[in-house]
């Protein structure tokens, strides 16, 4: 199997350079022969990368210790379920992975596009095969992931235990899957660029793949949040890790462009900015991607240093240089066709939107890359922590947050005094009446304070536009309110969908707010003793630990600890801690003990526990209790954000955006149809 | 005055409001990365690198790991191979730290020659490798 994986590489890294070649020459020449040719070379790497998979996977599922990944990755007895994971669990595999699954999306995008769109496939084909070639060349000549060992051991070292959890079988692939994505976007682009087509279609046909990357991005981010949470036991769900910043640079970027493109297509402003922004955020994935692999950043989240960093950073310089030398080459041809005509409108507000998110965005990568600068500059390594990117992005995230609520309501061109009052004056009220509320009843964090005040202004502006359109649909058709809540969102689901997102981004920020609040103690006990912590909102809490029990499970030795709990002396329910030493078939260790957290979720706290030890193997326990507000708000923020992104993105239905009208301004675009 | 001069002295607002956040950011939370010899050499020279909040990276000394599960107290030495320093960490460790590891001790190296840790992440080979081979 491992020579028909090797082989398989070998044809998809040729392929790849057949697709880029026929697809760069035809679509230049305009050579139907050759266009085609590189259409088919783009099938035929999916084909080849997906037996290359299936072939790594068969290998896995055989428990073929032979071969290294295997014996690096599993074990006899690791589950099923993680047989499947074990896939992208290490760093070879993960390279396979991620070339399946972007020509994966190339075949995609081949097949997808129709009509007018069709004319940039040859150049997307020749992009796409170049990048995937290029992660093809990282598996031939630096990580092959069929390698075989010189004998082959009884059993594998199997996953690491902190890999073994649901979240972390679904949280890469979806990172992947948005970080992968991207490069089709960034394809359109360069294909817009080469073939000169650079009038508003090309943005069209890339909206919604950003629109999937981004979504992919979105769940992946979350998904990594709640497994961190669940998992790791450190008590938070995001520590500004270089790996993590790494996931969120383009997702920040990717953001930033599904506003800008919206005056784009619109008033046909800001192009050179929104092609650079998609450039932007590609060579954000490819430098993501070589952080978490090179090791350059310390990161407790990244896979050993190895000379797979030096591919990333020879061919994000190379790519970098090559997308942004064409890009300057096309520039005359990226004229604006308006001007801003008011600071009050929303073409300003989106422009500050998107100054915001890059603003974020450098001073994210900033903060990242900060170690490697000041070694350069000063010859000593300094780091900053979450207090730096706390101290930056609460600010400029209060900021946005505003912006979330102005955006959408502010007329477009020139808002007047009187647009300004009808839209503004309800959210505005909401929002003051928020902040006073929480200040009477005894909130004194101004983050938080204002983040919660600006999320009832927001929030009120999303219910005031569901409610005008609702009422109007009502008073037209005569449709019951909330079905003509429901069908408002069909006819226009790119508007509403966004406002759903944004909802969805206020309870993020709200749940954020909570964890100014958390508190948090550590206590040794011996079976009967309590420990009290009091919730920021008055209530005392008291955890008594009960007692400790140790057993076998499938690939583990457990150490159960049992924690009651009761608030203000009412007993509300009970929790466990683990302490896990996972083994081998034969019974040896592997790994270091891991944590399971103890969790009791709610809609105001989560109550979260941890067992840090016994004392010399007695019953007597070392606890941390935290409790963390609003924790339960992240996730369902991030459901909102996620379903109201499917709603912008389902396919069909509802005018075309671009033929909009909007105030009373017939869009340019249609007049030129 | 227009809209585009209105719009640029925005811009220049928020960007240097990014600026001011990120400058004032680094100077107040900024934290020197140091290996033992780099501490060492940096302190002997210019005590104010005693009490001073950083980061020290460096291997743990095998067999040097005191654990007071009761206390919940830590002890441990690091080294890079020349110089050593011991540590004293009060919390939980990070289910990766083992002596042997690799670890970014982040706390105040004391008069006393100790540094006193804040907090402790172990760096195993990496989280996503399986213990590299002996």
């Amino acid at each position: 199997m491992t020579l028909l994986g090797h082989l398989s590489l070998w044809l998809a890294f040729l392929v790849g350079l057949w697709g880029a070649v026929t697809g760069f020459a035809g679509g230049l020449q305009g050579r139907v022969d050759l266009q085609r040719s590189a259409r088919h070379a783009v099938f035929a790497m999916f084909g080849a990368l997906a037996l290359a998979s299936i072939c790594l996977e068969t290998a896995i599922f055989r428990h073929d210790f032979n071969v290294e990944y295997v014996a690096a990755y599993t074990s006899r007895n690791l589950p099923t379920f993680y047989l499947w994971s074990a896939l992208y669990a290490g760093q070879k595999g993960s390279l396979l992975f991620w070339a399946t699954v972007l020509s994966l999306f190339a075949a995609l995008a081949q097949l997808l596009t129709s009509g007018r769109h069709r004319v940039y496939l040859p150049f997307v084909a020749a992009v796409t095969c170049v990048v995937a070639a290029f992660f093809v060349s990282v598996m031939l000549f630096a990580a092959n992931p069929f390698e075989r060992l010189a004998f082959t051991p009884v059993d594998g070292r199997g996953m690491n235990p902190q890999l073994q959890n649901p979240g972390m079988v679904f949280h890469p692939p979806m990172l992947y899957l948005g970080y992968i994505s991207i490069t089709i976007p960034f394809a359109f682009a360069i294909a817009a660029l080469l073939s000169k087509k650079l009038e508003v279609d090309w943005l069209v046909a890339v909206r919604k793949w950003t629109l999937v990357s981004w979504l992919f991005l979105a769940i992946g981010l979350l998904l990594g949040m709640w497994w961190a949470y669940v998992e790791l036991g450190w008590g938070g769900y995001w520590a500004w890790d270089p790996v993590e910043n790494a996931a969120l640079l383009p997702w920040l970027v990717m953001t930033a462009f599904l506003h800008s493109v919206m005056i784009q297509e619109k008033r046909g402003m800001l192009k050179k900015w929104n092609l650079a922004l998609i450039i932007g955020a590609w060579l954000l994935s490819i430098f993501g991607t070589f952080i978490t692999r090179s090791g350059v950043i310390a990161s407790v989240h990244s896979f050993t240093q190895s000379g797979v960093g030096y591919f990333f950073l020879v061919f994000l310089v190379v790519a970098a240089v090559a997308s942004f030398t064409l890009y300057a080459t096309r520039l005359p041809l990226l004229e604006a066709e308006a001007k801003l005509e008011s600071m009050v409108s929303r073409e300003a507000s989106f422009l500050f939107n998107n100054l915001l998110f890059i603003g974020i965005a450098f001073s994210v990568l900033w903060g990242t890359l900060f170690p490697i600068l000041s070694e350069w500059v000063q010859g000593t390594k300094v780091t900053v922590g979450p207090p730096f990117f706390n101290q930056v992005n609460i600010p400029l995230g209060l900021a946005l947050l505003a912006l979330t609520g102005i955006g959408p309501l502010i007329a477009w061109r020139r808002a007047s005094l009187p647009n300004l009052r009808r839209q503004f004056a309800v959210p505005a009220v909401t929002g003051l009446f928020v902040f006073l509320i929480l200040l009477v009843a005894g909130m004194r964090d101004v983050g938080a304070l204002i983040a919660i005040a600006l999320g009832g202004f927001v929030t009120a502006t999303v219910i005031q536009e569901f409610g005008r359109g609702a009422s109007a649909r009502h008073r037209q058709y005569g449709e019951p309110l909330a079905l003509a809540a429901v069908r408002l969102i069909g006819r226009n689901r790119r508007r509403y969908g966004g406002y759903i997102v944004h909802f969805g981004m206020v309870l993020l920020f709200v749940a954020f707010a909570g964890m100014a609040f958390k508190t948090e103690t550590q206590a040794t006990l011996r079976p009967g003793e309590s420990a009290t912590l009091r919730s920021p909102y008055g209530h005392l809490y008291t955890f008594t630990h009960l007692s400790i029990s140790q057993y076998d499970a499938l690939n583990r030795r457990v150490t159960a600890a049992f924690v009651d709990v009761s608030r203000d002396g009412k007993q509300v329910g009970r929790l466990k801690t683990e302490k896990r030493q996972h083994v081998d078939a034969l019974g040896r260790n592997t790994f270091e003990p891991s944590t399971e957290v103890g969790i009791r979720s709610g809609l105001r706290e989560d109550l979260y526990v941890v067992l840090g030890g016994l004392v010399n193997g007695t019953e007597q326990a070392v606890y941390r209790f935290t409790i963390n507000p609003l924790v339960w708000w992240v996730w369902f923020g991030g459901y909102v954000l996620v379903a109201g992104g499917l709603i912008v993105l389902w396919p069909g239905g509802g005018p075309p955006a671009v033929r909009r009208t909007q105030a009373g301004y017939a869009v340019k675009l249609e007049a030129q149809r | 005055m227009n809209a585009g001069t209105k719009f640029a002295m925005g811009a220049v607002l928020i960007v240097g409001s990014v600026g001011y956040l990120m400058a004032s950011g680094i100077k107040e939370t900024g934290q020197y990365f140091l290996t033992p010899s780099e501490l060492a050499q940096r302190a002997s020279a210019d005590p104010s690198f005693y009490n001073l909040g950083l980061k020290v990276g460096a291997r743990v000394v095998p067999g040097t790991v005191e654990k007071e599960t009761a206390t919940q107290t830590l002890r441990f030495h690091i080294t890079d191979g020349t110089v050593s320093y011991p540590v004293v960490f009060r919390g939980l460790p990070p289910d990766t730290f083992t002596d042997s590891v690799e670890v970014v001790v982040e706390g105040r190296l004391q008069k006393d020659g100790v540094i006193h840790a804040t907090d402790v992440l172990a760096k195993c080979g990496s989280r996503y490798e399986a213990v590299p081979k002996a």
